[in-house]
């Protein structure tokens, strides 16, 4: 039987990370199918069905989905699940929302978060922060799953899928979308930039984030923050790295004035290069960077928005 | 009123978790153990609506060893009326534990259970979505803020790009964000208060709920070490080091 794949989209554009779950959902041998859930959604279906390794897209283009909400989306989902013995949905905060209601009703255990296909029945998943790496394997029946998308590289955009149109679900009516404050950037987004910076408590205030801004719009980096910074306000929440946060894995992250606290590292210790700049000599962060700077991040960073001006960016 | 609040005995989130050599798990032995903080934002929402006269009973629920009774006195002594201890060995997976809290929820009829968004030590983030999806109720996860209004509840929450707020009939499941309270310290008549506050004891089987793992955990291995790079003394240094790794 195929898999699906739950798409995430803002009806506009799909989002890189189901390009990411569908590579994942390929190495488990089987046809890949996406779910696309939104309305008037059209070119997510298209970009959708390009994706490599998808065999057919699923849409369902309903006003119940122009804003989904766990509820109607796993009434969705549970209307096609007899056709798939594998789930998949990438672990954002939506896919994290609606999938385990799914794998509940289903009566089956959700994996959550998985790093990698193991086989196609067993998968390796992080526990305590990333600080221990589980393998399980599981039971025959259907499999729930949801994808850290940083641990798999997007499927390709060179496929050519069939497409179906599929009924809603009944609205169960218990919960509505009422409004949402979306933070606006023209920088690229957290968990897909190439390159991150990141401010901690050391910043001192949301003012100066602004010095990181400038830095990241040279290197068309995306801007990221400690737990610490934003529970003192200086960024929105959507900022936050970390466990609880977001999990980014750039090529180059730069953490500036971040001490380097267990839960913030597991958001960003599988980035392929760590930069750090600090003051203090003996912060935790300096223990898994790769290139260190002992600096007052006040002097370093403007510094760093020169030289880099200098060496053309 | 009532609200319930399961709770988790967790190992302490400031201790550096260590994996046994054998492979089998975690190192738990002799290591500082905690309410999992997302539960603890729990109960502190829980106790602020007693307080605030928009709950009658707040009930501390905790599956696990005998040891989690010592969670369900931190959480009556935050303010919690009396807990439930259903005595469980060796690991529950999420399903079991919302099947468990939904026959709670069953027998005592809350009109909200404000679970956290994830244990910290399993991250599964998935039992107050199982255990809304079992008892067909509305769940607003990752909740940033609520105002309870009557017979529903409107909840700001935190999402991948900003902040959404959504509204659910009650009775319904919420799970906690880090930012929607700071949780108190109990005071030590409080702690003192809740040596005579009242805990159940009850097991799986009272519930009619299997507990035995459906997933099988062949390892747990220490994930990829990162070595400690070179530190620098300038600016320019350290843009070279970077140009030379080729990320710049």
């Amino acid at each position: 039987m195929a898999a699906l794949v739950i798409a995430e989209h803002d009806n506009k554009t799909l989002k890189d990370a189901t390009a990411k779950t569908v590579a994942a959902a390929v190495q488990l041998g089987a046809p890949v199918h996406i779910l696309v859930a939104g309305q008037g959604c059209g070119a997510v279906v298209d970009a959708a069905a390009k994706l490599a390794g998808v065999e057919k897209v699923l849409v369902a283009d309903d006003a119940l989905y122009a804003r989904p909400i766990a509820e109607t989306m796993a009434a969705l989902i549970l209307s096609l699940a007899d056709r798939y013995d594998t789930i998949l949905a990438p672990a954002t905060t939506s896919g994290k929302n609606y999938l385990p209601r799914v794998a509940a009703k289903l009566d089956v255990p959700q994996i959550s978060e998985i790093l990698k296909v193991v086989s196609a029945d067993t998968f390796e998943r992080p526990i305590y922060a990333g600080n221990a790496i589980q393998t399980v394997q599981a039971a025959a029946g259907k499999k729930v799953i949801t994808v850290r998308t940083t641990a798999f590289k997007a499927a390709a955009s060179t496929g050519s899928a069939a497409i179906e149109n599929v009924a809603a679900a009944s609205d169960p009516g218990t919960a509505k979308f009422v409004g949402e404050t979306l933070s606006k950037s023209e920088r690229p987004e957290l968990t897909s930039a190439k390159i991150v910076i990141s401010g901690g408590r050391g910043l001192q205030s949301g003012e100066n984030f602004k010095m990181l801004e400038k830095v990241a719009d040279k290197l068309h980096a995306a801007v990221g923050a400690s737990r610490a910074a934003v529970d003192a306000g200086f960024v929105p929440n959507d900022y936050q790295v970390g466990q609880t946060g977001k999990v980014v894995a750039p090529d180059l992250y730069i953490a500036v004035g971040i001490s380097g606290a267990i839960q913030h590292l597991a958001g960003m210790k599988d980035s392929k290069v760590i930069a750090a700049i600090n003051k203090d000599e003996e912060a935790p962060i300096f223990q898994i960077a790769d290139v260190g700077l002992v600096a007052d991040l006040f002097k370093a960073v403007p510094e760093m928005e020169e030289e880099l001006s200098k060496l053309g960016y | 009123m009532k609200v319930l609040v399961p709770v988790k005995r967790v190992i302490d989130y400031n201790v550096k978790v260590r994996v046994k050599a054998d492979q089998s798990g975690v190192d738990l032995a002799n290591v500082k153990m905690s309410m999992n903080p997302f539960d603890e934002i729990g109960v502190e929402e829980a106790v602020r609506l007693k307080e605030k006269g928009k709950a009658s009973e707040v009930i501390a629920v905790s599956i696990g060893p005998a040891q989690a009774s010592e969670t369900i006195r931190t959480a009556l002594a935050m303010g919690a009326d009396r807990g439930i201890l259903v005595k469980t060995e060796g690991d529950v997976e999420p399903l079991a534990v919302a099947k468990i809290l939904k026959a709670i929820c069953d027998a005592e009829n809350p009109g909200l259970v404000i679970t956290g968004k994830q244990a910290i030590d399993d991250d599964s983030n998935q039992t107050g979505q199982m255990l809304a999806a079992l008892l067909d109720w509305p769940q607003a996860t990752f909740a940033h803020k609520l105002e309870l209004g009557d017979g529903k509840a409107g909840v700001e929450r935190e999402i991948d790009g900003g902040l959404q707020t959504i509204e659910v009939k009650l009775p319904a499941v919420l799970t906690t964000d880090l930012r929607l309270n700071e949780p108190r310290y109990a005071s030590l008549p409080n702690i003192m208060k809740a040596k005579k506050k009242p805990i159940d004891e009850k097991s799986p089987a009272d519930y009619g709920v299997d507990t035995t793992p459906r997933l099988k955990v062949l390892k747990v291995s220490e994930p990829p070490k990162r070595q400690a790079g070179t530190k620098v003394k300038t600016m320019s240094e350290f843009l070279g080091k970077l140009k030379e790794a080729g990320v710049l």
